[in-house]
C-alpha cells in the first residue's frame, strides 16, 4: 500500500500535478538530503584546508620535542650543525643563511628575466609567436625537479668549474642559477597576466602623450601593473625557497656562511636540503628528529607567510584591473 | 554458499599461513642494514611465506632490542658494549658475535692529483679544515675540496669513526647522498677528496694509501688498511641449529652470500 502511494507522488512529481505540502516524513528526509548533502560537499571542499591544517599540526607536534631538550635561541644564533656528534649541536644559522642565499641570488636571475619576458610577451611579439612561446615556458614547470638536479651536477657543475675555475661547481651559484629556469615560469606567466590585463586606455594615453614605447613600458604599464609583478615574483621566490632535490643536488650541502659574504661560488645548503637528506635515516623520537622538524616548522612559516604576502599583492592587482 | 567457500578457504589459508610463517626480526646498525636487506631479500624468495623485517635504527638500538627480545638478530657495525654484554647477561641472554663481512673505506681523489699517500692524521686534517691547499701535502697549488656522505649513511659513520675519531667535520665539507654521487663529484673536481666503499672505486678516481697501506680486498679483509673493520650481527646465544636465524647468520659463508655483499660494496670474509 505504502509502495504504491510513494510510485504515485513520483508519477505525479514528473507530470504537473506536484502537490504542494509534502508530508512529514517526505518533509524531513528532503530536509535531511539536503543538509547531508550540504555536509559532504563542505567535507570535500574543506579537505585541502584540513590537510594543511594537519600537516600543521602534525609538524609543530613533533617539533615541540626538540623544545624540551634544546633552546630555541640557541638553534637560530649558532652556527655549527653536528646532530651526530656528542654531544649534538643544533645551529641553523648556516642553514637558513645557506636557502636565503639560494633564494636571493636566484631571483637576481629570474625577476629581471622574468619582468622582461611577461613585457615582451604581452606588448611586443605577435600574437603568432607568443601562442608558441608561451606554453614552452609553461613547459619549464613541468619538468621534474630530480631532472633539472641531473642536470646540474653533471652539466652546469663541470661547466662551472671549467669556465670560472671555480674549485667546486656544485655551490650556490650552480643551484640559484637551475632555481631561477624553475622559477621562471611561475613570474613570467603571472606578471604577463598581470601586464596584459591593464588594458589599452592607459597605454594609449601614455602614447598620446608622447612617449616611445620604451618610455611607456618601463615607466607607465611596468609600474601600474606592480602588485601583480610583486605577487609573481614572491610566487617565484616560494618555489626557490620550497624547492628540494635540486639544491639538495646542486648546492654542495656545505653547512657554512660563504666568506666572504658575497661569494656565491661557495657551497651551501638549504633547510629542505638538510630535512630531505637527514630524515630517511634519522630515528624517530631524538634530538636530532625533532630538530628536523623544527626546521620544518621554521620553512612552513616562511613559506605561509611568503604566501599570505603574495595572495595581498594579487587581490590588490585584481581590484587595481577591476577598476580600470 | 560461494561466499562460504571462499570464507573458509580464506580462513585456511590464513591458519595455514599463520602455522607456517616463520619471523625474523632484525634491528640496528645503518651500516650493516644494506647486507642485512639483500640477505632478507634473498631469503624472501627462497621461502615465501617468512616474515622478514630489518630496521635500521642504529647499532645501539640493535643491541638494546636484542636484550629486550625484541629482535632476534641485532646488526651492529662495533662489538657490544661492555654496559650492552652486562645488561644482556643479567636478562639470561648470551649475545654471540657473528662476523658477516668487512667494511672498508677508501679515500679518493681525482687522478690528476700527484698525491698518492696520506695519513689518517692528514685525511683528518683536511676534513676538520686545517690544510686546505694541496701544496701543503705535496700536491699542486690548488684548494681541496673536500666531500663526505652524509651524516646518517653507514659510511660516514665508518669514516666518522675510524679517520675523524669523532671529531667535528669544517663547515666547509660538501655533503652527498650517495657512494656513486661521491664518487662523480671527485671524478669530476680535480681538487676534491671524498671517501667511498671499495666496491665504487674504479680507474676514473684514485684510491689513496692510507698509512702506506693500499686498500684491496686482502688489507681490508685482513684488517691491515686502517679504515677497516668488522660488521657484526648479534644473536642472543649461537641460534639453534637449522632455525630461520642460523640460517641468516650463516648465509655469508655461501656464495650468494658473498656475492650479495660484495654487490654492497663491502669486503666478504674470504682470503681468495
Amino acid at each position: 500500500m505504502d509502495k504504491g502511494n510513494s510510485t504515485l507522488t513520483l508519477k505525479r512529481t514528473a507530470g504537473t500535478f506536484r502537490p504542494l505540502a509534502l508530508t512529514p516524513s517526505e518533509d524531513l528526509k528532503g530536509y535531511i538530503l539536503a543538509h547531508l548533502g550540504r555536509a559532504v560537499l563542505f567535507l570535500i571542499a574543506c579537505t585541502s584546508v584540513i590537510a594543511i591544517f594537519l600537516i600543521f599540526l602534525f609538524v609543530i607536534r613533533e617539533s615541540v620535542g626538540f623544545l624540551q631538550t634544546e633552546s630555541l635561541w640557541g638553534y637560530l644564533s649558532k652556527t655549527g650543525w653536528y646532530p651526530q656528534a656528542e654531544p649534538a649541536k643544533f645551529g641553523s644559522v648556516a642553514i637558513i643563511a645557506g636557502s636565503l642565499y639560494v633564494t636571493a641570488a636566484s631571483l637576481a636571475f629570474a625577476v629581471p628575466i622574468g619582468i622582461l619576458a611577461a613585457a615582451f610577451l604581452s606588448d611586443i611579439v605577435s600574437f603568432r609567436i607568443r601562442a608558441v612561446v608561451k606554453p614552452v615556458i609553461e613547459l619549464l614547470a613541468a619538468i621534474p625537479s630530480v631532472a633539472y638536479g641531473f642536470f646540474a651536477v653533471l652539466i652546469l657543475a663541470p661547466f662551472l668549474q671549467k669556465k670560472f675555475g671555480f674549485p667546486t661547481g656544485t655551490n650556490a651559484l650552480n643551484a640559484s642559477i637551475i632555481l631561477a629556469v624553475m622559477a621562471l615560469p611561475t613570474i613570467i606567466s603571472v606578471a604577463e597576466d598581470s601586464i596584459s590585463a591593464l588594458g589599452r586606455e592607459l597605454r594609449e594615453a601614455s602614447y598620446s602623450l608622447g612617449a616611445t614605447r620604451m618610455e611607456t613600458m618601463f615607466k607607465v604599464v611596468i609600474p601600474a601593473a606592480h602588485s601583480g609583478i610583486i605577487a609573481a615574483v614572491v610566487l617565484g621566490m616560494m618555489r626557490a625557497i620550497g624547492e628540494t632535490m635540486v639544491v639538495w643536488m646542486a648546492s654542495g650541502n656545505a653547512a657554512q656562511i660563504p666568506h666572504p659574504w658575497w661569494d656565491i661560488s661557495q657551497s651551501v645548503r638549504t633547510m629542505t636540503a638538510t630535512i630531505a637528506g637527514e630524515m630517511g635515516e634519522t630515528p624517530k623520537d631524538t634530538s636530532h628528529y625533532y630538530a628536523l622538524f623544527m626546521m620544518g616548522v621554521l620553512l612552513l612559516v616562511l613559506t605561509f607567510s611568503l604566501n599570505i604576502v603574495s595572495e595581498y599583492f594579487l587581490s590588490r592587482a585584481k581590484k587595481a584591473t577591476g577598476r580600470a | 554458499m560461494r561466499k562460504l567457500i571462499i570464507c573458509t578457504m580464506l580462513a585456511a589459508g590464513l591458519a595455514g599461513g599463520a602455522l607456517r610463517a616463520d619471523t625474523l626480526q632484525l634491528e640496528g646498525s645503518t651500516t650493516v642494514g644494506p647486507i642485512a636487506d639483500a640477505f632478507a631479500e634473498y631469503f624472501k624468495s627462497i621461502y615465501p611465506d617468512l616474515q622478514i623485517t630489518v630496521k635500521k635504527t642504529g647499532s645501539g638500538d640493535g643491541a638494546a632490542a636484542l636484550v629486550d627480545a625484541r629482535c632476534d638478530i641485532a646488526n651492529m657495525s662495533r662489538f657490544m658494549k661492555e654496559k650492552e654484554f652486562k645488561d644482556a647477561v643479567a636478562k639470561n641472554i648470551f649475545p654471540v658475535a657473528h662476523v658477516v663481512a668487512m667494511d672498508g673505506v677508501c679515500v679518493i681523489v681525482h687522478p690528476s692529483n700527484p698525491v698518492k699517500a696520506l695519513t689518517t692524521a692528514q685525511v683528518r686534517d683536511i676534513y676538520m679544515g686545517k690544510i686546505k691547499n694541496w701544496k701543503e701535502l705535496g700536491g699542486p697549488d690548488m684548494p681541496i675540496v673536500p666531500i663526505s656522505r652524509d651524516t646518517s649513511s653507514g659510511t660516514y659513520e665508518t669514516f666518522h669513526e675510524l679517520v675523524m675519531a669523532k671529531q667535528e667535520m669544517a663547515a666547509n665539507i660538501e655533503y652527498v647522498n650517495a657512494n656513486p654521487q661521491a664518487h662523480a663529484r671527485v671524478k669530476g673536481t680535480p681538487g676534491a677528496i671524498g671517501y667511498v666503499g671499495l666496491g665504487f672505486v674504479d680507474t676514473s678516481v684514485k684510491a689513496l694509501e692510507m698509512d702506506k697501506v693500499k686498500p684491496s680486498r686482502k688489507t681490508i679483509a685482513t684488517g691491515t688498511y686502517p679504515v677497516s673493520r668488522p660488521l657484526y650481527m648479534f644473536t642472543a646465544g649461537y641460534p639453534k641449529l637449522g632455525s630461520m636465524t642460523h640460517r641468516f647468520v650463516t648465509f655469508h659463508y655461501t656464495e650468494k652470500g658473498q656475492e650479495l655483499i660484495e654487490a654492497k660494496g663491502f669486503v666478504p670474509l674470504t682470503n681468495y
